[in-house]
């Protein structure tokens, strides 16, 4: 008997984007750029999270028209953003057979308490996360992939970075601890026990892991997969950047061949100009997009 | 010693099931890693990608050079099925090795609420293998030389020729090692013998 949309068919679809990069993307014609330069899988949205930032006002999933323009562009994986909580929206990608739901901080949430029950669904979800707790509470309620949340929108990899050494930290912690004190570290980090007790055993969380938010040049890729991270995904970082095309190639070189310091300065070399970029410290607490999700 | 192409995928899954079988393993992302390597295993991923970066530095111009002298054997999973395919129906163009006289579908199912798991009858396998398919490509043409060992639904998921394999679904997401076993016989990396 074949069974779909099971867990290991989704968590399994996500090791395949593992060393690869993952780009945003508005229209058919930037999907193409993206495919051409060796994306693994594009995300279809209305708006850059640069220009959502930009331009203030609730920020929603795409309209299905667009996303089936682009999912008709490209023979990649085309993956599409929810808003935190909005199961309603997350119906409609589903029927439009995306490959992949981004459950979101990037846009407005839905619901300020619940995220969206995954496990109810055959298509598999990615979520972002500041730290393990937060990515196992989404675990917990079946997302199939993890991504650092970064501060999207502003080409400044600075929280990315916070993100992903901060979830190795606690991960190094729970291997550290005794078995006998697994619960209260489960009861610390507000994650179920089972996960807590499988990441202890495997040093790792039990699905795949992505960087995000921030990541504008090779350079940054390269240090996120060092930070050890499996893949990247990059925004506003390729079409806000003067040449797209040179860059998208560039950043998916150096994912590949981030240990390489030859390749990584060969594909960092005239890229044009890179998108303007925003200090954090600049962006008031209240319009920071990380603090999204709980 | 059994290289992994290493240039984007699930290669670190087919790195851990040789470790689990005592077969050692080396990441080839540029020509010269491919040296003193029996077999070539490409993983699953996204084949274009995998085909464009296995292009530059080399890779797919030292392996063709390899197996033509009949010095390396080549596997490939899914992405890598179509990396070895003679024919991508729809995508001609598509950079690739294509040694390997079939031609494929790719993502003949469906997207990927289609992926499925299923339990396959392989040839020579004394109990069924639990396979899971991944926006899995289609064999829709198998060359003469070649062997079908297993079959979905009709199509051919496992073929096997001098120096040549080819699955459609993924052995290396479960931890049955008798797929990866079976390469590095077909290889001859010695190895793998102590351990079958």
């Amino acid at each position: 008997m074949e069974a779909k949309g099971t867990l290991k068919v989704k968590t399994g679809f996500a090791e395949m984007f593992k060393g690869g990069v993952i780009m945003d993307v508005t229209t058919p014609e930037q999907a193409e750029i993206a495919e051409e330069a060796g994306a693994v899988a594009v995300m279809a949205l209305e708006r850059v999270p640069a220009d959502i930032r930009a331009q203030g006002g609730v920020a929603r999933m795409a309209d299905p028209k667009k996303i089936k323009e682009i999912m008709a562009a490209v023979s990649i994986p085309v993956m599409a953003k929810v808003r935190i909580g909005h199961f309603a929206e997350a119906m409609i990608l589903e029927a439009l057979g995306v490959d992949f739901i981004d459950e979101s901080e990037v846009l407005t949430p839905a619901d300020e308490e619940h995220h969206i029950d995954k496990w109810a669904f055959k298509v598999p979800f990615v979520n972002g996360a500041r730290d393990l707790g937060e990515a196992l509470r989404r675990i917990a309620e079946g997302a199939a992939m993890i991504r650092t949340k970064g501060e999207a929108g502003t080409g400044n990899v600075v929280e990315a970075v916070r993100h992903a050494r901060w979830m190795w930290k606690q991960i190094r912690w729970l291997q550290s601890l005794r078995e006998d004190e697994l619960p209260a570290a489960a009861k610390e980090l507000q994650a179920p026990l089972e996960l807590v007790k499988w990441v202890h055993d495997h040093g790792k969380l039990p699905v795949v892991n992505f960087a995000a938010g921030g990541i504008a040049t090779p350079a940054d890729a390269a240090l996120m997969m060092h930070l050890g991270m499996e893949g990247v995904f990059v925004g506003s970082g390729i079409f806000k950047s003067g040449d797209p095309k040179k860059r998208a190639r560039a950043i998916v070189r150096a994912v590949t061949h981030y240990d390489d310091p030859e390749v990584l300065a060969e594909v960092s070399e005239d890229l044009g100009e890179p998108m303007v970029g925003i200090n954090i410290d600049l962006i008031p607490e209240e319009e920071r997009l990380a603090k999204r999700g709980w | 010693m059994i290289g992994i192409l290493a240039v984007q995928g699930d290669f670190r899954e087919h790195e851990l099931a040789y470790r689990r079988v005592g077969v050692p393993t080396r990441r080839v992302r540029r020509a010269e890693d491919l040296e003193g390597v029996r077999g070539l295993v490409i993983p699953g991923g996204e084949s274009t990608t995998i085909g464009k970066l296995a292009r530059e530095y080399g890779v797919e111009a030292e392996a063709r050079r390899r197996y033509e002298a009949g010095t390396l054997a080549l596997w490939g999973t899914c992405a890598g099925a179509i990396w070895l395919a003679r024919e991508v129906e729809g995508y001609p163009d598509q950079p690739r090795l294509g040694v390997m006289e079939i031609a494929v579908r790719r993502n003949a199912y469906g997207r990927q609420v289609e992926s499925f798991e299923t339990d396959l009858e392989v040839e020579g396998f004394d109990r069924p293998f639990h396979a899971i398919f991944i926006r899995a490509p289609v064999i829709t043409r198998v060359g003469p030389g070649l062997r079908v060992l297993a079959r979905y639904q009709g199509d051919p998921v496992f073929v096997v020729g001098e120096r040549l394999m080819a699955t459609t679904f993924h052995p290396e997401l479960t931890e049955d090692p008798r797929v990866h076993l079976y390469f590095a016989r077909l290889a001859g990396a010695e190895e793998a013998a102590r351990v079958g």
